[in-house]
């Protein structure tokens, strides 16, 4: 009984041995049970027989950058990145003139040195507005040219990744404050407002992108008075900012349905006007909020552009496709499409990290 | 009872006669629900009042109504010479001088406790920056929470967030502050100070119009009791007389169920 309590501290001790370490480790992860123990030897067997083949295609077996079709169609064991080191530049920037080439890399550079600046949490202030400007005004002047010595290249030989990049920031980022608009007023008092922001958002909902690709760049020349003609580079931009803007919206709206009550009452009590307690008070909370699903957003739009293929326009899954169809390449659709995809990886992976990062950032701090 | 209303060390002060919050026959529905019936209340500057009454019966209601949280379909409500109409102008004037508390503090939790005082003064006041921080921190100091300035809402406790939450107020310098039961969400022992820097804002001379089951603050601070029941004010009186003599049955039951426990 007097043992009860305890007059001295015990002494520090170490943990049983059979608890730390990578036996423990691999022990309470991996074999922690019949069932698990099966699986982790499943996927064991699976990852022993797949990996060395591919290995083997991938690097070992594969011919290099310099190689010709006909020494690869002779050992067709390994990847071909001959195909590659010939049509890069083709894949890349699509029908850019050759010579030329260097103008849709640096709006490549471009557009990256803005997408990672505007990642920077300081840099968001309204003056930051004037170097997006900027910069989309540069990159006007390097892809069309026609001023300052630079020869005129119409946008229909545009191609390649300069055009996804552009289909998809310039359409995520006009589409962004639209969305907010939407959304707002989707959840505005006002009846008339609402009916049509929840009109627009149904509508465009309802209708796969292919379709309103198609009406953008087939049917709206029929309603347009005769001599007018948009291009079709922006018939397809106007459709992504159509459809981009109507799902963001809802992610937004989800956003600002989790925000309480008393949010609004607190501003409304403090003589916020309406747009001041919208920017300061709720949009702020409620994009937070609709991170993940915005995000999930952008990364599908990145990779909707591809869809812009039907209506003719060489993207960079367009333009791989194209170089497929080289009689001499004809066939090496692997090595093009796991390229292409490893590009794509890469941004929507980027965006997929730096989502995350954000949501962290923003919830440090002001979490319970 | 009455021996404890003689120790209220109420601060003596006398009222200006200057109104400023006059409510004429209001009326409000939710629905067919009549939620408050035909309310006459005239507010003194400088004037304490404690409302209470059983829970439905339209207190917070009724001063929601005072800064147009709720709007009211019948009667007039005139703020500091400013009538509550459906001129979006008017609400906005009259939320300016008009303060307000809530049970749930509704702290802006992305901004930190000295941009949540800040905030209106610079967008709704246009005051420059600096000023309003300065402000904000001697408001800060008063309700004794300065050193937590850099903080976020979500790290502070109950009592130290509903202190903020009165100070974001008080930095819109407001002619009028008014409380729904702002220490309802509170655990026990952070009611005091809450309660003491109410205390303090009424010696101040503060017009306050508070919601609360504190009757101990109703004793020692308020002027005036105002008793509602199934949205009408059913009795008002001062303190002394409203706990020691009250005229209805109704609020003798009500007495009668707080005071006992
Ligand atoms: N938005 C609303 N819609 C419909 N009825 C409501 C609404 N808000 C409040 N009521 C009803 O109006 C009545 C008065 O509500 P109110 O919140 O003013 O009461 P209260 O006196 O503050 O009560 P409590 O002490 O519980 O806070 C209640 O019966 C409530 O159910
Ligand atoms: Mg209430």
């Amino acid at each position: 009984m007097t043992d009860n309590v305890q007059s001295v501290g015990l002494p520090d001790e170490r943990p049983p041995a059979n608890t730390v370490g990578p036996i423990a480790w691999l022990r309470s992860n991996l074999f922690n049970s019949w069932y698990n123990a099966i699986l982790t030897i499943l996927v064991l067997a699976l990852l022993v027989s797949a990996i060395p083949p591919f290995v083997g295609w991938l690097l070992v077996n594969a011919h290099g950058f310099d190689s010709t079709s006909t020494v690869c169609r002779q050992d067709a064991g390994g990847a071909c990145w001959g195909f590659i080191g010939e049509k890069l530049r083709f894949i890349m920037f699509g029908m850019f003139p050759w010579d030329e080439q260097w103008r849709p890399l640096l709006t490549i550079c471009v557009f990256i040195a803005l997408l990672v600046a505007s990642c920077d949490r300081r840099f968001w202030k309204p003056w930051f507005g004037l170097v997006w400007a900027a910069g989309l005004t540069l990159v006007a002047i390097l892809m069309w040219g026609g001023v300052f010595g630079l020869t005129y290249v119409e946008n229909t030989l545009w191609g390649g990744l300069p055009l996804t990049i552009i289909l998809s920031v310039i359409g995520l980022a006009v589409a962004f404050p639209v969305s907010i608009l939407l959304a707002l007023g989707r959840r505005s008092d006002m009846p008339a407002v609402k009916v049509l922001c929840v009109t627009y958002i149904e509508l465009i909902r309802g209708v796969p992108l292919i379709s309103l690709l198609f009406m953008a760049s087939v049917m709206l020349p029929l309603f347009l008075p005769n001599g007018v003609s948009v291009d079709k580079l922006l018939r397809a931009q106007i459709a992504f900012i159509m459809f981009a803007a109507a799902y963001m919206a809802e992610a937004i709206r989800g956003g600002l349905q989790a925000i309480p009550k008393g949010q609004y009452e607190a501003a409304d009590g403090l003589g916020l006007s309406y747009w001041q307690k919208m920017r300061k008070i709720i949009l702020p909370q409620a994009l937070a909020i609709a991170i993940p699903p915005l995000v999930n957003t952008f990364i599908s739009f990145f990779k909707d552009t591809s869809l812009v293929i039907i209506i003719g326009l060489y993207d960079l899954l367009g333009t791989a496709k194209a170089a497929l169809s080289d009689p001499s390449w004809r066939g090496f659709y692997r090595e093009a499409y796991l390229f292409i995809g490893v590009i794509y990886w890469i941004f929507c992976f980027s965006m997929s990290k730096y989502s995350q990062k954000l949501e962290r950032d923003l919830n440090r701090g002001h979490r319970r | 009872m009455s021996q404890a209303m003689s120790q209220g060390t109420k601060p003596k002060h006398t009222l200006s006669g200057e109104e400023i919050i006059r409510c004429t026959g209001v009326n409000k529905w939710y629905g067919e629900f009549h939620v408050l019936k035909n309310i006459n209340l005239n507010v003194q500057k400088g004037e304490r009042i404690v409302v209470c009454g059983p829970s439905g019966s339209g207190k917070s209601t009724m001063i929601r109504c005072l800064n147009r949280l709720e709007e009211h379909q019948k009667g007039t409500i005139v703020i500091d010479g400013i009538e509550l109409t459906n001129n979006l102008k008017n609400i906005e004037l009259v939320r300016r001088e008009v303060g307000m508390v809530f049970q749930h503090f509704n702290l802006f939790p992305h901004l930190t406790v000295l941009e949540n005082c800040t905030l209106a003064p610079i967008w709704v006041r246009k005051m420059p920056k600096a000023e309003a921080e300065e402000r904000a921190m001697s408001y800060l100091t008063r309700v004794r929470i300065a050193e937590q300035a850099r903080k976020y809402p979500g790290q502070l406790s109950g009592g130290q967030q509903q202190r903020v939450a009165i100070a974001r107020s008080l930095c819109m310098s407001p002619k009028v502050m008014l409380f729904d039961e702002p220490t309802s969400a509170l655990d026990p022992e952070m009611v005091k100070e809450v309660l003491d820097v109410m205390i303090g804002l009424a010696e101040d001379g503060m017009t306050m119009l508070c919601v609360t089951h504190e009757m101990g603050f109703a004793k020692s601070v308020a002027d005036r009791v105002i008793f509602m029941d199934r949205g009408e004010i059913v009795e008002q009186d001062t303190p002394d007389e409203f706990f020691s003599n009250p005229k209805s049955d109704r609020t003798r039951l009500f007495l009668s169920q707080i005071l006992n426990h």
